[in-house]
């Protein structure tokens, strides 16, 4: 294989991690609000991400940063054609990864109650605009002779693109409700294996109808194969879910995400970025790559580098591997002036702990 | 074309705006969590209880911190692509590498690691946890590493070629890009001076804590640990910055003579203390000067050359073609003042204090003071500071703790506008590095919007550190001290424990 077709395949293997496992924690995000009764229950599931999602973003970083090594154009023209949308994720990465540093940190309910708006739009709207970016990629946009994007923000807006981001909302709902059954106790636990059933059910029809509009339009023999594993996948993972088998229908969930990105990135192959000017202006891996030189210098960083941060992001997820309830959340000590926080009671039972105040908003 | 201009100076902005208040938070990060690191392990070593207590302290204000620091890096990571495309693309083959190892090796420590240490204290045995903060520590270093040789990629670009057929840059060594002389003396200078201004917000904290007689022991540990650090990297920082005058001079003259509003050639040249200049007609009006050392500082020698910015600019017209190759004069010779004068005289409280709070055999034994108590400042083994100048000394640390961000902030504005107008020097100008594709509106819009998004989270971010840093240490819980690589693995009777931290 050329260094430049490995390099796709590396790019395309950092944007499947990335969005299985940021994938989880937009979908927990979306969830506070729908899913949550109270505010201890907020607590469980932003607590189930929230060892996690820090490590989960830098595979956007590392995707981006790679994409500028490997693919210079690709990244220049990408990042600076798609500006507003890219804006607005950019946006709501820095209030979520704030929300969840700060959120406790205060006692007053309307703080609270601020950030985790904010947790709840700056999961979605990303989890959103990220299927609306990739659709546009798959469809191709306007690109001159120079590389350059010419198109405006209404280009970026057809339906096919708007259908795009309904589907990654939904997978991505689907994988946190999915997730929250496997790693959380009790009530929310059964809830979240309920709603998965219902998200599940929706997503499939709208990533269905998504799937075979991308197979028919851009699609090849390549990219038929890894839409049937998708959607074999996604009718795994509800199954599994439906027998309360958590584990399988996580991973069902995530296979289902991984596969519809390499279906997308097999519909592209060999071009990185389509145009709907002039096939001859479409960035590809031959044009838009790097030198030899620094993929091959590249590559020896990945092939070290990368079993690495497996092992530890891994060994992560065993540390914080046990189920968390509502009982293993402390009493809020916001942690200011902690000496007034209440010594945490070992052994306290679940119904032991008084129920919490409700905040006003959870209708 | 006069809009094209306009989309550079709004982009130039909007990176300088992102990008110094990005670095607010860096050396902040890379200071405490070497500082945190350093009193978690006196922690595990000793087992006394007010190291643990500073550790959480101090940890909790570096959460706060790198919380801002990581979702504002995010931005840069993205900015290139964004406002720089025509850079992108004519620099990536030589500048994306840096950027993915920073990535790959750096980023992933700090984020996964981070998470094992805030959410770890009851899953993990107290070394494996120590281990944690300090892989944290050490991706804060490899990350500020990479940058910054990329970052020096652009004051000095070697390791490549420009390819004929695209004319863009194309690196051909690694190592001499990771490697060169310009990075290392960069990375020795910003680190030395992230310590230094860690240490001294350490040091400020302490310092209000025990004006107040709070939180004393904790409080003593810390400030006689961070006014160490702020000497030792104080000095780090000077000599370092030294080293670096001397590498610009050779590779940047222009900098070091806008640095100095030195308009023409002189042998040997003066360092100016104070100068007011006219920019149109290239001289200064009003200059205080000593003679000799701003030849020294740029070639070791007192009475050696040094030339002057319009020489510089005629013989860069030469080589490049017609232009005017100076940089903000005013903005570079300031700016380079504000680095030293703030840093130094962090520095320099760093330097008294460390005198005034020496060690109990130094001083005579009616003088000395128990670890719960204040530290008595003592300018003489038998004769201590009188009561008002020593409320002054614990108000001026205080204060003098955003001096070092102060000077840092002033560091880069100086390093980047003084390399202007070249993105690359020497190879791209900025005015050639600008997305062509991208409007003035969108440009605008998103200066307009994170502009304001940072200016409303600097007013929380610096409210909650104020709340933090104020109530002090907590008193530790039973919880907190037990070591959970001593439970029985079996037992699950704690299994409804609640968890030691939770968001
Ligand atoms: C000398 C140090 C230094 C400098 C000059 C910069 N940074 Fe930075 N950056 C850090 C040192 C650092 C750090 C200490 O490693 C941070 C601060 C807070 C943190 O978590 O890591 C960080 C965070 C950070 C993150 C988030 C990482 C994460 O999620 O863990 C990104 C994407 C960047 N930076 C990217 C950049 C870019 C593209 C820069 C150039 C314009 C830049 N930084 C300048
Ligand atoms: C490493 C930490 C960095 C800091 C603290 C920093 C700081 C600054 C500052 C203060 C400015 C405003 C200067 C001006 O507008 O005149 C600026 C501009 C800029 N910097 Fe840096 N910079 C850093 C790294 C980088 C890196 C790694 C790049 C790589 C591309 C870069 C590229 C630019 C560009 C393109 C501009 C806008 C053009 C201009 O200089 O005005 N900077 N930077
Ligand atoms: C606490 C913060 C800082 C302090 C106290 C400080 C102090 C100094 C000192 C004492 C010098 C030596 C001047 C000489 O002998 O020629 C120097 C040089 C320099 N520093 Fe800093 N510095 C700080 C931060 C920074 C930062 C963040 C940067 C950005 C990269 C920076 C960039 C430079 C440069 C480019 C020089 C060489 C300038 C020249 O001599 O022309 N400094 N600094």
């Amino acid at each position: 294989m050329e260094l430049h077709t490995v390099w796709f395949v590396i790019i395309a293997f950092l944007w499947i991690g990335y969005f299985f496992l940021e994938g989880f924690d937009f979908g927990v995000g979306v969830l506070t609000k729908v899913l949550a009764r109270d505010e201890r229950e907020r607590r469980v599931l932003i607590n189930t991400i929230g060892p996690v999602w820090d490590g989960n973003e830098v595979w956007l970083l590392t995707a981006g940063g790679a994409t500028f090594a490997a693919f210079p154009d690709w990244y220049a023209t990408l990042f600076s054609g798609f500006y507003l949308p890219l804006l607005l994720i950019l946006v709501c990465l820095i209030i979520r990864g704030v929300a969840f540093e700060y959120r406790a940190k205060r006692p007053e309910a309307r703080w609270k109650r601020n950030w985790e708006h904010a947790i709840f739009v700056c999961s979605l709207l990303p989890a959103f605009l990220w299927g609306v970016a990739f659709a546009n990629i798959v469809r191709g946009v306007p690109i001159g002779p120079d590389k350059e994007y010419t198109g405006g923000l209404l280009d970026l807006l057809s339906p096919y693109a708007l259908l795009g981001g309904l589907v990654t909302l939904g997978l991505f709902t689907l994988h946190g409700a999915v997730f929250t059954a496997l790693k959380t106790l009790g009530g929310i636990r059964e809830r979240a294996r309920a709603l998965a059933t219902r998200v599940g059910l929706a997503t499939a029809v709208v990533a269905l109808v998504f799937l075979v509009w991308t197979q028919a339009e851009h699609g090849n023999g390549r990219s038929l194969a890894a839409t049937a594993v998708a959607v074999v996948a996604l009718v795994a993972a509800l199954g599994a879910n439906r027998a309360g088998r958590e584990g399988w229908a996580f991973l069902g969930s995530g296979v289902t995400i991984a596969a519809a990105v390499t279906m997308l990135f097999l519909t592209l192959y060999p071009a990185v970025m389509p145009s709907t000017t002039n096939a001859a202006f479409s960035l590809t891996v031959e044009n838009a790559s790097s030198s030899p030189y620094t993929l091959k210098i590249m590559t020896w960083l990945a092939v070290l580098a990368t079993p690495m941060v497996l092992a530890y992001q891994g060994w992560t997820y065993w540390v914080f591997r046990k189920r968390i309830g509502t009982q293993h959340i402390p009493d809020p000590g916001h942690g200011a002036g902690a000496a007034t926080v209440p010594p945490s009671r070992p052994g306290a039972s679940t119904g032991a702990h008084p129920a919490p105040v409700p905040a006003k908003d959870s209708r | 074309m006069h809009l094209a201009l306009e989309n550079v100076d709004i982009a130039r902005w909007q990176f300088g705006i992102t990008t110094v208040y990005h670095y607010l938070f860096v050396p902040l990060t890379i200071g405490l969590a070497a500082l945190t690191a350093v009193l978690e392990t006196a922690w595990v070593r000793t087992g006394k209880e007010h190291y643990l207590k500073a550790t959480k302290f101090w940890g909790k204000l570096f959460l706060i911190n790198i919380a801002m620091g990581v979702v504002t890096g995010i931005v840069q990571e993205f900015q290139f692509g964004m406002n720089w495309s025509e850079y992108s693309r004519f620099v990536g083959d030589v500048f994306g590498a840096p950027l993915a190892f920073e990535a790959l090796l750096a980023f992933f420590f700090e984020s996964t690691f981070i998470g094992l240490w805030i959410f770890g204290w009851d899953r993990l045995p107290k070394k494996v946890h120590l281990a944690c903060i300090w892989m944290v520590s050490l991706g804060t270093v490899l990350s500020a590493s990479f940058i910054l040789a990329a970052n020096s990629w652009m004051q000095h670009p070697v390791g490549y070629r420009i390819d004929a057929e695209t004319g863009r840059a194309e690196m051909t060594d690694i190592v001499a890009v990771l490697t060169q002389k310009t990075a290392v003396v960069v990375v020795a200078h910003t680190l030395t001076a992230a310590f230094l201004t860690a240490a001294a917000f350490m040091a400020g904290i302490a310092c209000y804590h025990l004006a107040r007689r709070r939180h004393v022991k904790v409080m003593r540990t810390s400030l006689r640990l961070a006014l160490t650090v702020m000497v030792v990297f104080g000095i780090g920082t000077a000599l370092s910055g030294d080293a670096l005058g001397k590498v610009m001079y050779e590779q940047q003259p222009m900098k070091m003579a806008a640095a100095e509003a030195l308009w023409e050639t002189e042998k040997p040249a003066p360092f100016t203390l104070f100068a007011y200049g006219d920019v149109d007609e290239g001289h200064n009006k009003v200059a205080v000067e000593i003679p000799g050392v701003l030849s020294y500082l740029g070639k070791g020698d007192f009475s050696a050359e040094v030339p002057g910015i319009n020489d510089i600019n005629e013989a860069e017209q030469l080589k490049y073609g017609p232009g005017d190759y100076r940089p903000n004069i005013p903005v570079a010779y300031w700016g380079f003042r504000w680095m030293i004068g703030f840093g130094m005289t962090s520095f320099a409280f760093g330097v008294v204090g460390l005198w005034l709070t020496r060690r109990r055999f130094w001083l005579a034994p009616e003088h000395r003071t128990a670890s719960d108590e204040p530290p008595k400042l003592m300018l003489t083994r038998g004769r201590s500071l009188a009561v008002r100048p020593s409320r002054w000394f614990w108000r001026i640390g205080l204060i003098t703790m955003v001096f070092p961000l102060i000077a840092n902030s002033w560091g880069w504005i100086f390093t980047e506008t003084g390399r202007q107008p070249w993105a690359v020097y020497g190879l791209l100008k900025t005015s050639a590095a600008v997305s062509p594709g991208v409007s003035t509106a969108e440009v605008l819009t998103s200066l307009a919007v994170f502009t304001a998004l940072y200016g409303v989270l600097a007013v929380i971010e610096v409210r909650l550190l104020l709340t933090y840093a104020k109530a002090g240490p907590a008193e530790l819980t039973p919880n907190e001290l037990r070591d959970p690589g001593d439970d029985d693995p079996g037992a699950d009777a704690d299994a409804d424990r609640p968890l030691a931290f939770a968001y």
